[in-house]
């Protein structure tokens, strides 16, 4: 049989023979790798405190997206929750009164818009079938919970504030701006 | 016995019972850290400084679990178990000499709290008792894995007493007494009898890790075949007095181990220092608890390193191995000591 790699060893059940009967070369050698590995750098990272570095395209948390005048972008058109393969976005529209041109960009919004955490697969589909610009995914953790509730997120938790606005720029390069406009390959036709 | 010889001996035995408990405490630590590291971790670090406080966050925990007693399980024997294997296990510090002596206002007090003249058999004797109390909790627990783990037990205690005993055998020819006051006096300086038993001390030392139901004998506990074998029935402290036992047990083994066949409390090159009697007394307390933890090091290193043993290699190994050997070894020491006549 061919091998993958040259690591493989035909197993046997021949005798022993004294040497390895007798146990202690072969319990010295394994004891001689465990003492080894004992004084070996850890390989651990405490999480709280000490972060990994994360890949700058990574797909974590949501974030809804304001416009650089504080108006949300979303126009609840319902697309990501098309695009969803996992079926965890949810969302109602609601259409602007007079008054309310300084928080939602278009006449129509989404009043509730929710994803649930627990749902979502964090493949980056609602991201790709956004035709506003308005949902990212980040870099940011979603956090654990004890109860299911608190993984519905709601706007309140997705959509960025301005003082603390997302830093999307990794995900959304000149190139990929490009690559959505061109619908050829975008998944919901 | 005079009255101060009284009240230094209650107050040494609660000294030694405390210090018992709380190594029998941080061993539990001691495992989990040693267990991460050999395996590139870091172990428990978030209870207290460095995880310090762990072991009573666990003690907590096993007390707050609910406590279950199977309804088809006998109540009393269920009790007793547990409680057999804790009592015996602290009972055989006693006889072991945790120092020199001591003087303090012209008395002089013995730091050992019984100096029996069958100290060695003492320690067997209570070892084979806390087999008693695996085998009833097993037995009581009326579960198939508890009563297939207490046969183990009670056949790998057997099998495994029998070549300590030839083992020990071997020394008691070298020393030529029972008592381990005289055993630890007879090693002064450097003469530790690993050195005039090797082959003695690696018979023992197998036998010490069967007896106190350790990897890579850790057969009457078997997770992965047992489902925890004698204690399956077991939950909050009861099952807690199980596995503190058995830690107990490491602690007294690895100081037994140290006391028989690396001197004990003796220091090399001591002598030559000029300390007063009480600095070398306590110098070498502290050097016979420096050896005790690196037995208990070697314990778990062991642990981490080696795959548990199948129950037929166990039984083949102890009978048709270690007790030829431990013959063998009496024999050439027998032998050795009647052309040589040293002692």
């Amino acid at each position: 049989m061919q091998t993958l790699t040259n690591r493989s060893v035909v197993a046997s059940d021949k005798k022993m023979t004294i040497l390895e009967w007798i146990y202690i070369p072969a319990i010295i050698k394994g004891m001689s790798i465990t003492i080894r590995h004992f004084f070996r750098k850890k390989t651990t990272i405490s999480y709280p405190e000490q972060k990994r570095e994360f890949s700058k395209v990574y797909r974590g948390q949501h974030v809804l997206k304001r416009d650089d005048e504080g108006r949300e972008r979303c126009t609840a058109c319902g697309l990501c929750a098309v695009a969803c393969p996992a079926e965890a976005i949810t969302m109602k529209a609601a259409e602007r009164k007079p008054g309310e041109e300084h928080l939602y960009r278009e006449e129509k919004y989404a009043e509730i818009y929710e994803i649930n955490m627990l749902r979502c697969i964090f493949c980056g589909d609602c991201e790709d079938a956004c035709p506003k610009e308005a949902i990212f995914l980040t870099d940011r953790i979603v956090e654990s919970q004890y109860k299911r509730k608190p993984f519905i997120y709601g706007k309140d938790i997705l959509v960025e504030a301005m003082d603390l606005r997302i830093d999307i720029s990794a995900r959304q390069t000149e190139a990929v701006y490009q690559f959505k406009l061109d619908k050829r390959f975008a998944h919901n036709k | 016995m005079d009255l101060t010889t009284l009240i230094f001996k209650t107050v040494f035995l609660i000294i030694i019972l405390m210090v018992t408990l709380i190594v029998a405490m941080y061993s539990t630590y001691g495992e989990r850290k040693v267990a991460a590291f050999m395996q590139d971790r870091r172990g428990p670090n978030r209870a207290g400084l460095f995880g310090l406080l762990q072991p009573l966050a666990d003690g907590v925990k096993m007390f707050m679990k609910e406590e279950i007693i199977p309804l088809t399980a006998n109540r009393k024997l269920f009790i007793i178990g547990p409680s057999i294997a804790m009592t015996t296990a602290l009972l055989t510090g006693v006889v072991i000499p945790w120092g020199g002596t001591l003087t303090i206002g012209g008395h002089e007090f013995s730091l050992q709290i019984a100096d029996l003249n069958i100290g060695i058999l003492y320690v067997f004797a209570m070892v084979s008792i806390g087999v008693y109390g695996i085998m009833i909790g097993g037995w009581a627990s009326n579960n198939k894995y508890a009563l297939l783990g207490a046969i183990r037990a009670a056949s790998q205690m057997i099998s495994y007493e029998l070549a300590m005993g030839m083992s020990i055998i071997a020394l008691v020819l070298t020393t030529g007494s029972l008592s381990l006051h005289d055993i630890v006096a007879q090693q002064h300086g450097m003469h530790w009898n690993i050195f005039y038993q090797p082959l003695g001390f690696l018979i023992f030392l197998t036998c010490a890790f069967a007896e106190t139901n350790r990897a890579p004998f850790d057969l009457p506990e078997c997770e992965t075949e047992l489902i925890g074998g004698y204690h399956t029935e077991y939950s909050s402290m009861k099952l807690g007095f199980y596995l503190f036992a058995e830690y107990i047990n490491m602690f007294i083994s690895s100081a037994v181990v140290a006391t028989l066949y690396f001197g004990g409390y003796n220091m090399p090159f001591i002598d030559g220092l000029g300390l007063s009697q009480n600095t070398v007394t306590l110098l070498g307390t502290g050097f016979f608890f420096i050896k005790i933890f690196s037995m208990i090091f070697l314990f778990m290193w062991i642990r981490w390193t080696l795959p548990r043993f199948r129950y037929d290699q166990l039984m083949n190994m102890g009978w048709k191995g270690l007790i030829p050997l431990g013959i063998f070894n009496i024999l050439a020491t027998g032998i050795y000591y009647f052309f040589t006549e040293l002692k």
